[in-house]
């Protein structure tokens, strides 16, 4: 059944075809290009997780860099203490540590990785039973969102012997024994993110295709109607936040070896909103939208930005504009239409022909 | 204790400005449910018009004059502030009724583009703007305790603001236009009130009041391209905790915070008082989510 | 025994001003009970405290003789029978019309039922009937946005039938609805009537006439007066405070 309907959606046939152009993109592309394009690909896993959360069910949450943050810092944390060897990390004997501190401590054991989805999870739960439960909702969660993300910021600032501060956690070494300075690990690191947009891709769309699917939609669409259908929305809602803020937490995990750096400017206001629009721009409520948007928007970026900081702000703050008012469906929803306009084009011109010999 | 004393006044002459921001985005939320990101900018550029104003003086104008730009600065502030807010409103707000998400989306993309465009104009550092002379110095209570004339200046700046508003919003026919809109909008419609007129008439209002809070944060410290940003959030804390459209809400959600946040970090640090205030605001929501003035409604959504 | 519903002292008030004062009123089973009165008599009211929307200041509403309606959550009313359609249609407009209906018709509200389980055939089978009952069978597949005002009215209707609900409270049904979509609505009444007892709010008297087994009047938060068609049409008070006045049009 999941099987028939994946071969069916057109959205799936792009899915496909967009990991095996990733796949391939090693044979074409310097090792320095695919370490970028495998901080897109996390990127990519993020945006589809907010899909899930805003384009779906209609919760704008503008402080999902705390769970990408969350998830990134439990990966940094690891990795630091594989570089320090047993020994203090180098920040906290800057800051006049001299113990690891209690949180620190179960960083050195590989099944701590499972913190990457467990307390990005955690604090989701908690903060959407709060809100979520006394219906505090649209704006309200929005603003609230993203003061939770501003308080993040501010907090790992502030601990700086805990959390390295504004710097945040750097200078990593290796990754389960592999140097990560090697290009083997990269291409190694590459495919592992690739394998895990996948595995999140698919779990999303498995919802979507579900009843869970149309329940959230409907949550969207009316959530009073949702209530007195006899489903307690809240659950759902307090679900698709925790699924979510579990998929930032990968993407934070997958970001950090790769870009070798996560300090608390990831996890601020502005990224948390960009990572939304990453989704407007690729075309929200479809999880294939937020992929391309996520890989097309950073792409450009880094083109952009590199030569001209100027021109990317202005680029970026217009189509912020552009999209939102104009194409609310995004790329996606203006190939659906190009798309639909060819084939009743196509139609027509097929009625054309075959009216064609009767004239005769 | 002075010490404290001292930090409760500097905690409420800062959140009297945000009153003055948060004021203008409560408006405008309760008139057309917009949540304006861009409100933060309107405070950088009613900074940057008492920037400009200063730079006029001490250029044109004899030295003697300087000491009395900040009355020019303010009425400019708020008009290059308003007048700005009205052509966005114009062109890109009103794209965005019925659409608050979508709303908050757009206008951070204005933001985005005004702190650009200052950084364009102004550069990228801070700049300062040196205060007139008659306000260095302080009022002196006791050895212990002096309140700067400039925060005290700001309190009384924002008095007759409150004043003003109030006025407008409940003594005048504007206002009362206003609350019509805000209460019924169709049936304001259907009465002969031109909503797109007030619409625009008022975002622009709020903007000006954004814009004269920014003028009056020159008075504090240095100004740069980012200045609405650093306040924006404690802004629409203001409204949250205020309840929405609702002008005592704002006030008393204003000091709540100001105060809330100088009592929290006098007591324990910046940090933890932050997050604790933070905390107190989602825990205060739980037992009243609507927020602290709530206006009453029997419609089924909202 | 017969009583599916019972209010008892019933009080609604928001800030000092009572909505609903002190209402007494036995619905039984099979019943199609008509609340009418004019404007502001607190109908709406009522059927929002019975729904659980709104928690009164006092009284009670016994569901099935001992299911006390206020101990209830607004869901868990859904599941335990009662259902409420609302002034203005609200479907989910993005969904089909058919995904709306296959949302309503499970059993098993819960999020991991949601996830894992598809819908049965003998579900699926029900949602055809009930789709071809209220004529909507040939627009299954369509967006619900694109139905008429009267279909999405239908929607809403057959959306509560699919729940197999004991009690249906409907609140104008044939508001903004054209004197053809009014009989059909009026014909989808009785047939649900044989499964289940209905509360309609209405303004329509001609409708009220045709499909109404009891009418209870209220005015300014009160029962005026309850009984059949007939005998509230010749209470002197009824016709003073409502049929004399808005009552004239459809008299």
């Amino acid at each position: 059944m999941f099987v028939k309907k994946f071969i069916k959606a057109p959205a799936n046939w792009t899915f496909l075809i967009i990991i095996l152009s990733l796949l391939a993109a090693p044979l074409f592309l310097s090792v320095f290009r695919i370490n970028l394009l495998g901080k897109f690909i996390s990127y990519a896993i993020l945006a589809i997780g907010i899909d899930l959360i805003w384009g779906y069910t209609g919760i704008l949450s503008l402080g999902h860099g705390v769970f990408f943050g969350l998830g990134a810092y439990a990966m940094g944390m690891y990795l630091k203490l594989e570089a320090a060897h047993g020994k203090l990390p180098d920040f906290m004997s800057w800051s006049g540590l001299e113990h690891l501190p209690a949180i620190w401590a179960p960083f050195s054991n590989p099944l701590s990785l499972l913190f990457i989805i467990i307390i990005p999870a955690l604090l989701a739960a908690v903060i959407g039973y709060l809100t979520f439960k006394n219906r505090i909702r649209g704006v309200y969660f929005s603003i609230l969102s993203q003061a939770l993300s501003l308080i993040f910021v501010v907090l790992f600032i502030g601990q700086q012997a805990y959390t390295g501060g504004t710097n945040g956690l750097t200078s990593f070494q290796t990754i389960f024994g592999l140097s990560l300075a090697a290009d083997n690990t990269k291409y190694i690191l590459y495919y592992a993110s690739i394998l895990f947009l996948i595995l999140v891709y698919t779990y999303c769309r498995f919802i979507v295709n579900h009843r869970i699917g149309k329940i959230l939609i409907a949550i969207r669409d009316g959530e009073n109607r949702v209530r007195f259908s006899g489903y307690n929305p809240t659950i759902y809602k307090i679900f698709v936040y925790i699924s979510s803020a579990a998929i930032a937490g990968i993407a934070g995990a997958i970001f950090v070896p790769q870009v070798g750096i996560i300090s608390p400017a990831e996890m601020g206001i502005v990224p948390s909103i960009e990572m939304v629009i990453w989704v407007a721009i690729g075309g929200r409520g479809t999880l294939i939208g937020a992929v391309i948007g996520a890989i097309l928007v950073n792409g450009l970026k880094s083109g952009i930005s590199e030569s001209f900081p100027e021109i990317w702000s202005y680029f970026l703050g217009l189509t912020f504009i552009v999209v939102v008012i104009f194409m609310p469906e995004g790329l996606v929803g203006l190939v659906k239409k190009y798309a639909s306009h060819l084939f009743t084009w196509h139609n027509k011109k097929e009625k054309i022909i075959q009216k064609a010999p009767s004239i005769n | 204790m002075d010490i404290y004393i001292l930090q409760i006044f500097n905690g409420i002459s800062v959140s009297s400005i945000f009153m003055l921001a948060a004021l203008g985005l409560a408006i405008t939320f309760g008139l057309m449910k917009i949540i304006n990101m861009a409100h933060g900018e309107f405070i950088m550029i009613g900074a940057y018009a008492a920037y400009i104003v200063q730079n006029f003086f001490t250029q044109y104008l004899p030295a003697s004059f300087f000491n009395w730009y900040f009355f020019i600065a303010i009425p400019i502030a708020f008009l290059l502030a308003a007048s700005i807010g009205w052509v966005l409103e114009r062109i890109i707000i009103c794209h965005l009724y019925g659409r608050a998400l979508d709303s908050m989306l757009a206008t951070w993309g204005v933001s985005i583009v005004l702190q650009q465009l200052a950084r364009s104009i102004f550069g990228a550092p801070n700049v300062d703007v040196k205060s007139p002379n008659w306000l260095n110095g302080a009022l002196l209570l006791s050895p212990g305790l002096q309140l700067p004339y400039k925060r005290l200046f700001i309190m009384g700046m924002v008095i007759i603001c409150m004043l003003i508003i109030y006025y407008l919003m409940y003594c005048s026919n504007y206002g009362r236009k206003i609350r019509a809109v805000m209460q019924n909008r169709d049936m304001a419609a259907s009465l002969g009130i031109n909503t797109r007129k007030i619409d625009s008439y008022t975002f622009a209002f709020g903007s000006g009041l954004a814009g004269i809070a920014g003028c009056a944060l020159t008075l504090l410290g240095s100004i740069g391209p980012t200045l609405g940003t650093g306040y924006i959030v404690n802004t629409f804390m203001v409204v949250v905790l205020g309840g929405v459209g609702s002008l005592w809400g704002t006030i008393a959600g204003g000091l709540l915070i100001g105060t809330g946040n100088t009592t929290l970090e006098f007591l324990t640090n910046t940090t933890s008082g932050k997050v604790l205030v933070f905390t107190l605001v989602i825990l205060f929501l739980q037992w009243r989510p609507q927020g602290l003035f709530t206006v009453h409604s029997r419609s089924l959504d909202e | 025994m017969n009583t599916i519903l019972e209010i008892k002292d019933l009080i609604i008030s928001f800030d000092g001003f009572y909505a609903v004062n002190n209402v007494n009123t036995k619905i039984n089973k099979g019943e199609i009970r008509f609340f009418i009165g004019p404007n502001g008599a607190g109908k709406t009211t009522l059927l929002d405290a019975i729904c659980g929307r709104i928690k009164p200041q006092h009284g009670s509403i016994i569901f099935n003789n001992n299911k006390n309606v206020l101990h209830y959550a607004e869901h868990e009313l859904v599941n335990i029978g009662i259902g409420r359609k609302f002034q203005v249609p609200s479907v989910f407009t993005s969904l089909s019309v058919y995904e709306n209906m296959e949302i309503s018709v499970v059993k098993n509200r819960g999020i991991f039922s949601a996830i894992f389980n598809n819908i049965t055939k003998s579900q699926r089978e029900k949602i055809n009937t009930i789709l071809e009952l209220v004529d909507l069978f040939d627009y299954r597949y369509r967006k619900a946005s694109e139905l008429s005002h009267g279909q999405k009215q239908w929607l809403e209707i057959a959306m509560l039938l699919v729940q197999d609900l004991q009690l249906i409270l409907l609140d104008e049904p044939v508001a903004g609805m054209g004197r053809k979509e009014t009989t059909k609505t009026g014909e989808l009444l009785q047939k649900i009537a044989a499964h289940c007892t209905v509360i309609v709010v209405e303004h329509d008297m001609q409708f009220v006439r045709e499909y109404a087994s009891m009418v209870t009047v209220l005015h300014e938060g009160a029962v005026l007066d309850e009984g059949s068609v007939n005998h509230i049409q010749n209470n002197p008070k009824v016709i003073d405070v409502y049929l004399g006045r808005g009552g004239e049009n459809c008299a």
